[in-house]
């Protein structure tokens, strides 16, 4: 394909689609029909691309596979693409999950359909190239590009507030995202590369760790996001249309995670075990803390928005144990949580696009009229308070057994998360879901859809099977962590040894 | 084979809960209780063959769950002794119940998802006995928690069902919490979780000690107390019981096989199976037996105020649980099981005689509102005493044998310790408690007059006034006194309980019937077995007893009058409970009237609901909000965002107007950032 690689195709196959969709104009409901069914389709072929992809790809080998690489802007800046199994879930995840999005969005977007359309699939385009980009400066277009599309999604398709919702998170981005590009640059001054590859191998000096590590800390921890940088999410969330909320939740908050696995744990080594207390007390006060809150909250959408940061608490906590569960239990974490407060999202799209309230307080009963819907949401309720035989069960536990390695303290109350949870995710279920249905308004609700049974499905069938089997995803990642972790401890041995020669 | 027994009852929950509403009703109860039916004479079988036969036991593989490091778990069925007589109680409970709950809930219109529900419990159940390592076990564990949950809120449109149903999953999360750490710690320790691979490499750690929570402590005794906080909150032990008298709100027929014979015996399976980590705890033991002999006096205690007929049979159900704890603590953990064993027998039998009873009297649980039935129900009347009989330990029946086992065991231990004699004063207070309890449900339910059925609706033509103010008592604390068993109540057309009570149909009765065989057959026959002579034969070795744990054989040469005294109890509590309630009625009000402090105090379960409500639920709403508006809102918001926004604000009115701008400006910001690296490159490649 013009000399390009399939990571190239796999990354600008969405902005094809993107095009054609240029070119459809009109606001009858044929052009919006087929604006409709172009996007779903694109997002299909890419996911089918991407399992072609993950079909050719060996689990074996640790080293980044079919990449790519032309220069760019002359000397220094190139244009580089590869995956390895860290990064090869999480492409996965994104094709997966953005066909689920457009769909969703059939009915529920009704002005300037094409606008929006196009805006998902240059959002796709710039997820993929995330996790896909091996040169710094692309991975950074990439990373902050995304924003973009976010912005306008949130602040055109959004709730009454988005203007309050996309100013929050542009003061937050901002900050962390300037931090991180002076940081770029100080690895260029000292390397002369922005190739990943070559900085993966770079001893950067201890000092200077530390401040590089901080800049792009700053950067991630928004993006995870951590507590106290959280504060954006919820209400983010609140006011993104459902698709928004998905992708948010199930995409854009991996990125964080993903770059702390790419880059700071790697490149940043020694700053990493310094930071580590820091990032285990912010883990865990995130944890309880959000739980508490996400306890009181009214809206559903802030609720579940509460939840995620209680989640990804685990993610960043298993993340800095550096040992094979911590690590491991923190990639399986991010694609479960891609699944389930991707699918808790769609939930409460589905009586949103009924009621067109967010409010726990209008809801109550729904199980008599809608059964189905009963279900799906309990079954994702369980997979979110980590019920074993769920992938929710998989990532927490094998986080804290790794976080009880690395420190029991952080176990110990990280752990307290699953009373928590339990607590949370119940109490919202009740309300919503059970008792009599009383209130006239929803007299006439109506249980899911054909179209939304079909959203449901994969969903709960994976949630399910990666709960009882998830060898498929720990696999793939197994031979990355593993030499992530060894040339880690490689590092710090030889850290130790030199301490100990002097 | 086991195998089989394990999916059917899952193959039965996903075709009765995934069609149940295509193929009806009849179908799906037929459909899930022939499954059960048919796991439970396999479950026959494979006793015959493990636990009485040769079979050493084995354990098939069925696949790999997740391999991270060294931590590799698989999913495998294991099969010894010990799950060989799980199996049997669980199948032969469950096949009963379904078969029972075929006429219980004939009235309801949700059975297939009630039965569904009854499959999938007895699925996470039989996954949890065969477990061969920790992760299968929680896995069960919170499988049985989560069907205990749908349970228990089975009538959704009842809020107290509800608001059970989240107590009972949450109060058990808490236990579980301890259960995780332990399982953290154990592989830690081990680097294994595989039952096989921890116990060989426990004598290794025997007092090793441990760095901590900041304190260096002895590594088994803390996993083996982690691991018990688990066990306290499925068996609803003191401090975590609080969730099971309020599961009663679920249907009947579940408490008999969830919150009686089942599910809340897990915990008392669990130290079981990890027996050889409990033996090297010697102080993790005195803490169990501590909390079971604390829990056995306590739940005893409260139970004999109870007037909700449901609520007197779980208080009893948390007594004798601590009976099985107190027999494990003092190394006694063929005594417990075999307690678990007789207990799953008659005290099912006497939930499903009291749903009976509640059948028959038109979903009334209020036993003040009944009296004189044994005329009107005399077969449910005849199977409620033997349950009655068997739960008191009357000599011969099955209770005589595993409870009075219990109280020697812990006698035989007190010489040479001090919890095992605590163990042994509260199990045998405990013990004419029992006795006094139950016949007193029995009195209540079936002598005497029912004393609405002359005078309807006045309650004080035949009463004193210390009734009067108990029942008012009552009403103020539960608010919800007079339960109603059933939502669907009078669908069938009998009325609301004027109409004269009724012998249940025979689908009902045959479970009962076979119940009571079990609570008078099931002492006798297997006591050889579980504790006598034929000990080591019947286990091989499915139980761990460290080379100084003697108790088994200690308990046969203690001193005549210890081993009466359980017996003398038995008798002097149904004497005070014949005098109270039939030879000389009106004492019961009288002995309230004149202690009201102490009859408050147990009528209100020691206040343990009050206590937990203001130290832990109200704070973590109050905490939760603090954390929203507070934290949230007022500093991170407040120092963050908002104040810059406020900040920017002032200096934008007087350059530019900010709409939708933000968007752009991020945009613009990027395209900055974007320009400078160019320019640092274009640069850099000048140079």
């Amino acid at each position: 394909m013009f000399g390009f690689g399939i990571l190239t195709g796999l990354t600008f196959l969405p902005l094809v689609g993107a095009a054609f969709l240029l070119t459809q104009k009109g606001e009858d409901e044929a052009t919006l029909r087929n604006i409709r069914w172009a996007t779903l389709l694109t997002t299909l072929v890419t996911f089918a691309l991407s399992l072609y992809v993950w079909a050719c790809f060996d689990t074996s080998s640790a080293a980044f596979q079919f990449v790519e690489e032309r220069n760019w802007f002359g000397s220094g800046l190139t244009y580089k693409l590869g995956v390895d199994g860290i990064s090869m879930p999480l492409v996965l995840l994104t094709t997966f999950i953005m066909p689920f999005s457009i769909l969703a969005s059939f009915d529920s977007v009704t002005k300037r359909v094409r606008e929006y359309m196009i805006a998902f699939l240059v959002l796709e385009t710039l997820m993929v190239g995330v996790f896909c980009a091996l040169d710094l400066v692309l991975f950074y277009l990439f990373f902050e590009g995304g924003l973009i599309p976010m912005f306008l999604i949130i602040g055109i398709w959004g709730g009454k507030r988005r203007v309050y919702a996309s100013f929050k998170f542009f003061l937050y981005t901002l900050a962390g995202s300037l931090l991180m590009l002076i940081a770029i640059l100080a690895m260029y001054n000292h390397a002369h590369t922005t190739d990943i590859t070559v900085l993966l191998k770079t001893d950067f000096p201890k000092e200077m760790q530390t401040w590089l590590w901080l800049a792009f800390f700053a950067s991630f921890a928004v993006k995870m996001p951590m507590w106290p940088v959280h504060t954006w999410l919820p209400d983010a969330h609140v006011e993104a249309p459902t698709a928004g909320s998905v992708i948010l939740a199930s995409i854009l908050l991996k990125m964080g995670g993903y770059g702390f696995i790419r880059f700071s744990l790697p490149m940043f080594s020694d700053a990493s075990v310094y930071f580590a207390p820091l990032i285990y007390a912010m883990s865990v006060i995130a944890i309880v803390y959000t739980s508490l809150v996400a306890l009181v909250q009214e809206d559903i959408k802030k609720l579940i928005a509460y939840s995620s940061v209680a989640h990804m608490g685990y993610v960043t906590m298993g993340l800095f144990t550096m040992n094979p569960q911590g690590v491991q239990g923190a990639m399986f974490q991010m694609i479960s949580h891609g699944f389930v407060a991707g699918a808790l999202f769609l939930c409460v799209g589905v009586i949103y696009d009924r009621m067109h309230t967010r409010e726990i307080a209008a809801y109550g009963g729904l199980v008599n009229r809608m059964p189905v819907y009963a279900f799906v949401f309990m079954l994702f309720t369980m997979a979110n308070v980590g019920l074993p035989g769920t992938t929710g069960f998989i990532g927490e536990f094998l986080t804290l057994t790794g976080a009880f390695k690395a420190n029991s303290w952080v176990a110990l109350f990280a752990t307290s998360g699953v009373i928590f949870s339990a607590a949370y995710a119940l109490y919202l279920y009740r309300r919503v879901i059970f008792g009599a249905l009383e209130k006239a308004s929803l007299r006439d609700i109506v249980d899911l859809t054909p179209r939304e049974m079909l959203i449901f499905a994969p969903l709960v069938a994976l949630t399910i099977y990666y709960g009882v089997l998830p060898g498929q995803i720990l696999t793939s990642t197994q031979v990355s962590v593993d030499h992530l972790i060894q040339s880690h401890t490689a590092l710090l041995d030889a850290v130790k040894l030199a301490a100990a020669a002097h | 084979m086991i195998q089989a027994i394990v999916f059917l009852p899952l193959l039965g929950f996903l075709i009765a809960g995934a069609f149940g509403r295509q193929i009806g009703p009849r179908p799906s109860e037929l459909l899930t209780t022939g499954l059960l039916f048919a796991s439970a004479v396999m479950s026959w079988i494979i006793f015959v063959d493990v636990a009485l036969g040769h079979d050493h036991g084995f354990t098939p593989v069925i696949g790999n769950w997740m391999t991270v490091g060294a931590l590799k778990v698989d999913w495998a069925l294991r099969v010894d002794t010990l799950t060989a007589v799980m199996l049997v109680v669980v199948t032969t409970v469950s096949s009963l119940v379904h078969l029972y709950s075929i006429g219980y809930m004939h009235e309801d219109p949700s059975r297939p998802r009630f039965f569904a529900y009854l499959s999938l419990f007895t699925f996470a159940m039989l996954m949890l006995v065969t477990a061969d390592n920790l992760v299968q076990m929680f896995f069960g564990w919170e499988g049985v928690g989560l069907a205990s949950y749908l349970l228990i809120g089975f009538w959704y449109e009842k809020p107290s069902a509800c608001a059970a149903a989240i107590k009972a999953f949450v109060v058990n999360r808490v236990g579980d919490f301890g259960f995780a750490l332990g399982i953290f710690l154990v592989f830690q320790l081990t680097q294994s979780l595989t039952f096989n691979e921890v116990f060989a490499a426990l004598p290794g750690l025997e007092s090793k000690p441990i760095h901590l929570f900041g304190a260096d402590v002895d590594a088994l005794t803390i996993a083996a107390f982690l691991l018990f906080i688990g066990a306290m909150g499925k068996s609803a032990q003191f401090f975590l019981h609080t969730w099971l008298p309020d599961a009663m709100e679920g249907p009947t027929p579940v408490s008999a096989l969830i919150h009686a014979a089942t599910m809340v015996t897990a915990g008392v399976f669990m130290v079981a199976r990890l027996s050889p980590v409990f033996e090297h705890a010697p102080a993790a033991l005195e803490f169990v037996t501590l909390i079971g002999a604390v829990t056995a006096f306590f739940a005893a205690t409260v139970g004999l105020v109870q007037n909700d007929i449901k609520r007197v049979i779980a208080y009893s159900t948390c007594s004798q649980l601590g009976y099985m704890f107190v027999a494990e603590g003092v190394g006694a953990y063929s005594l417990g099981i075999f307690h678990l064993f007789t207990h799953a027998f008659f005290k099912a039998l006497l939930f499903l005689g009291a749903g009976s009873v509640i059948h028959a009297m038109h979903h009334e649980q209020d036993m003040r509102n009944m009296g004189g039935l044994r005329k009107d129900i005399p077969f449910t009347f005849a199977m409620m005493t033997i349950g009655t009989l068997a739960l008191t330990g009357f000599p011969l029946t099955a209770g005589y044998f595993s409870k009075d086992g219990i109280i020697e065991a812990a006698f035989a231990a007190s010489g040479h310790s001090t919890t095992a004699l605590i163990g042994f004063v509260s199990t045998v207070i405990a013990a004419g408690l029992t006795s006094f309890y139950s016949w007193r449900l029995v009195f209540m339910t079936f002598f005497g007059h029912r004393p609405g059925h002359e005078v309807p609706h006045n309650h004080t033509h035949d009463e004193p006034t210390a009734d009067e103010l108990a029942h008012a008592a009552a009403l103020d604390d539960h608010g919800h006194a007079h339960h109603h068993d059933d939502h669907a109540h009078g669908h069938d057309g009998h009325g609301h309980g004027h109409h004269a009570p009724h012998e249940s149909p025979i689908v009902m009765l045959i479970p009962l019937a076979v119940l009571a065989v079990g609570a008078i057959g099931a002492g006798f026959i297997f006591e050889p077995y579980f504790a006598g002579h034929a000990y080591d034969e019947f286990w091989k070795g499915a139980l761990f007893t460290g080379e100084h744990n003697e108790v088994l054989h200690e308990m046969h040469v203690i001193p005549a009058w210890a081993g009466y005294a359980p017996t003398a109890m038995m008798v002097l509590g149904f004497v005070v409970s014949l005098y109270v309630y039939v030879l000389k009625p009106g004492t019961a009000q009288q002995l309230a009237g004149a202690f009201p402090r102490l009859y408050q105090f147990l009528l209100n379960k020691w206040y343990f609901d009050e206590l937990y409500d203001v130290i832990f639920v109200k704070p973590a709403f109050v905490i939760g909000r603090l954390f929203w508006k507070g934290g949230d809102g007022a500093i991170i918001d407040g120092l963050g965002p908002d104040g810059v926004a406020a900040r920017v604000a002032d200096g934008a009115k007087i350059a530019v107007r900010l709409q939708t701008g933000y968007i752009y400006n991020y945009a613009f910001a990027m395209l900055i950032g974007v320009a400078a690296i160019v320019t640092y490159f274009v640069a850099g490649g000048l140079r």
